[in-house]
């Protein structure tokens, strides 16, 4: 009896595995807003919490191992048939996205759980609403649901930001809500057009049926999908809609900034999805219509941010702007549309993003060693762990500049040799460099100042304790991710190789999603005008 | 039928986009509002507009959108309009939070920035 039902449940789970990772934050959350956030209950809250972010990462893990054999993974969701009903798609890429979603969000979590989320409201039940419009962004197979699960985790990002109250943060969060509203009605006109010229949201349909749109319909789609790019390069901090998000992530507290690390990877995850895949190298008519803006933005933003890395007056600040650096980079890979400079660029994501949370969290341990000067980039008084957290920083900022033999430098290493023959080269190799020798200088200049010159007479006006343990578990824990991507980089390349291409391969993505290859199954605008037949 | 409704997506979204980039924070909300409104016009009008059909399949009657209206638009501004309104409320308790901290409803909450 008791056989059976296990069976029973290991079946449901190996079936519905692609959803857990979009249902257990979100049943989590439901559970955390019944359960209210009394004082006494958090203890109970941030188990939960814990153990529900470590089970979304075997979820996640499991995904990833079972992508990692090619296999799609495609989830019917109400079991209707694609493209009718909404299709939830597992494939490398989303696995590894998966993967470091949740790998960012466990080390973030615990260092929240270590006092801030005590300094708002239900700050953990917004913690995993942001989880699940994240993971549900990830696994969703149509445009419109991307759509949906973009504002799941927008709305759970605009109290996450204000979460800790005061001035600058509502200040911010304003701009930051009006911004990210104007850039999802542009999302949604970008959606239709696309709707109303090739009949399909569904992002496997949608690939087999962009190439057949010809004539005027295939200029508003292309219109549609540059419309696209802006939304995406709004979240994903493109030039020149990059604006708003210095000043937003130096403003979040500390693990806010290091969950929204990985908000702009949204972005750029939707970029590889729509305009390297949908509208990628084999879309006919509309092929390649983010070709000639991608990499060149890409490579402005970079340079861009180390402009701001140079200027930055505070460590938050510079961090958010070390954000913006490597978008630009992984941008210019995406921009090279290549198998070989897609993997590049998701190498460097994933290792960007984990590098530039431990930031955020070492840049909130560090200003509160320092008293008055906090963490703006000036003399201050002497830290009381200059030693430990001195060499985690700069462990952080080699890999952020792209120093062998850390991940940084393999994964800028791979965008160069992506770029290798093509037009573009001496741009990308130049920009690149300079890119990653300006972010060196930039830390160098922050670090130098934050840790050698000290002002002995404001001694004592820090905390004389240090960071506990527990707190520099976090980014100590995320250092240690990137460095065991320099360890494991064989595979990793070997993965994300796979991955590319994997997305190249259009044929088995529309033969996994819709089952028979090539079969036109909606195409509701191809009628003759029904004037005068009317209905009967 | 077509242009009226393309006047009244023009009007509205100028009017949203006009407001949008004001300095006051209740022009703005006034302004995203118009502009999903003129929005959700958009996505309505991107099944084709079609008169005096339904999208609810009939008995009878030949199962092609020739005989239908396009259910799909439906669904999608239905959507839409829910995370809209969603929005605007959100938004509506960030402006009053914030001109509480700034006492005035500017939007970098600085009186004289005009």
């Amino acid at each position: 009896m008791n056989a059976t039902f296990a069976d029973v449940m290991m079946q449901m789970f190996r079936q519905h595995l692609a959803v857990l990772p979009v249902l257990l934050p979100s049943l989590t959350a439901v559970f955390m807003l019944l359960i209210g956030d009394r004082a006494d209950a958090l203890p109970r809250l941030r188990r939960i919490a814990l153990v529900s972010v470590a089970l979304g990462l075997m979820f996640a893990l499991k995904l990833a191992l079972e992508a990692d054999s090619g296999a799609l993974r495609v989830y019917r969701v109400g079991d209707w048939p694609a493209p009718f009903g909404i299709v939830l798609v597992v494939d490398r890429l989303s696995a590894m996205m998966l993967v470091l979603t949740q790998a960012v969000a466990l080390p973030v979590l615990w260092y929240a759980a270590g006092g801030w989320d005590t300094r708002g409201r239900h700050f953990h039940a917004l913690f995993q609403f942001q989880l699940m419009g994240l993971n549900g962004a990830f696994v969703t197979g149509d445009l419109f649901n991307l759509f949906v699960f973009f504002e799941v985790l927008l709305i759970a990002s605009y109290v996450l930001l204000i979460h800790g109250q005061g001035r600058e943060r509502f200040r911010v969060g304003l701009q930051y809500v009006a911004i990210n509203l104007a850039a999802s009605a542009l999302f949604l006109i970008g959606v239709s057009l696309i709707y109303a010229n090739a009949g399909t949201l569904n992002m496997a349909d949608l690939a087999q049926r962009v190439p057949l749109v010809e004539g005027d319909a295939a200029v508003v789609l292309k219109a549609a999908a540059l419309l696209l790019l802006v939304v995406f390069g709004v979240k994903a901090a493109l030039l020149p809609l990059h604006l708003w998000l210095p000043a937003t992530y130096a403003a979040a507290s500390a693990p806010v900034a290091a969950l929204f690390a990985i908000m702009t990877k949204v972005g750029v995850y939707s970029i590889v999805r729509v305009h390297a895949v949908i509208f990628g190298a084999d879309a006919g008519g509309s092929a390649l219509v983010a070709g000639p803006w991608l990499l060149p933005l890409g490579l402005a933003t970079g340079l861009l941010a180390v402009c701001g890395v140079l200027s930055a007056r505070s460590l938050p600040r510079l961090v958010a702007w070390l954000t913006v650096a490597s978008v630009g980079t992984v941008l210019a890979g995406v921009g090279l549309f290549s198998p070989a400079g897609l993997s590049a660029a998701l190498y460097y994501m994933v290792h960007s993003t984990l590098v530039v949370a431990a930031l955020f969290l070492l840049a909130e341990l560090l200003a509160a060693q320092r008293g008055d000067a906090a963490d703006r980039i000036e003399p201050g008084p002497p830290l009381a762990q200059p030693a430990l957290l001195g060499l985690l920083m700069l462990l952080a900022a080699a890999s952020a500049a792209g120093l062998p033999p850390l991940p940084g430098f393999i994964g800028k290493l791979m965008v160069l040799q992506a770029s290798s023959g093509i037009a573009s080269q001496p741009w990308v190799w130049a920009v690149v460099l300079t890119v990653g020798f300006l972010t060196l200088l930039g830390l160098a200049r922050a670090g130098s100042v934050l840790f050698w010159s000290e002002r002995p007479e404001l001694a004592g006006s820090g905390t004389p304790a240090g960071a506990s343990p527990r707190m520099l578990a976090a980014p100590v824990a995320l250092l240690g991710a990137g460095v065991l991507m320099s360890v494991l980089a064989g595979p990793l390349t070997r993965y994300t190789d796979a991955a590319a291409a994997q997305l190249a391969d259009r044929r088995s993505y529309v033969q996994a999603v819709l089952g028979v290859e090539g079969v036109i199954t909606t195409r509701p605008y191809g009628f003759p005008a029904p004037d005068g037949e009317g209905r009967p | 039928m077509e242009i009226v409704l393309a006047c009244a997506i023009g009007v509205l979204t100028a009017c949203g986009v006009w407001l949008l980039l004001r300095p006051r924070t209740y022009q703005v909300i006034m302004g995203l509002s118009l502009l999903g409104y003129g929005v959700n016009l958009f996505i309505f009008s991107m099944g084709r507009l079609a008169l005096d059909s339904e999208p609810v399949l009939a008995p009878g009657v030949p199962t092609d959108l020739a005989h239908y209206t396009d259910p799909m638009p439906q669904a999608l501004v239905l959507t839409a309009i829910v995370i809209g309104f969603a929005m605007t409320a959100l938004f509506l308790v960030v402006l009053l939070a914030q001109r509480g901290f700034f006492g005035n409803d500017h939007v970098d909450g600085r009186e004289d920035a005009e």
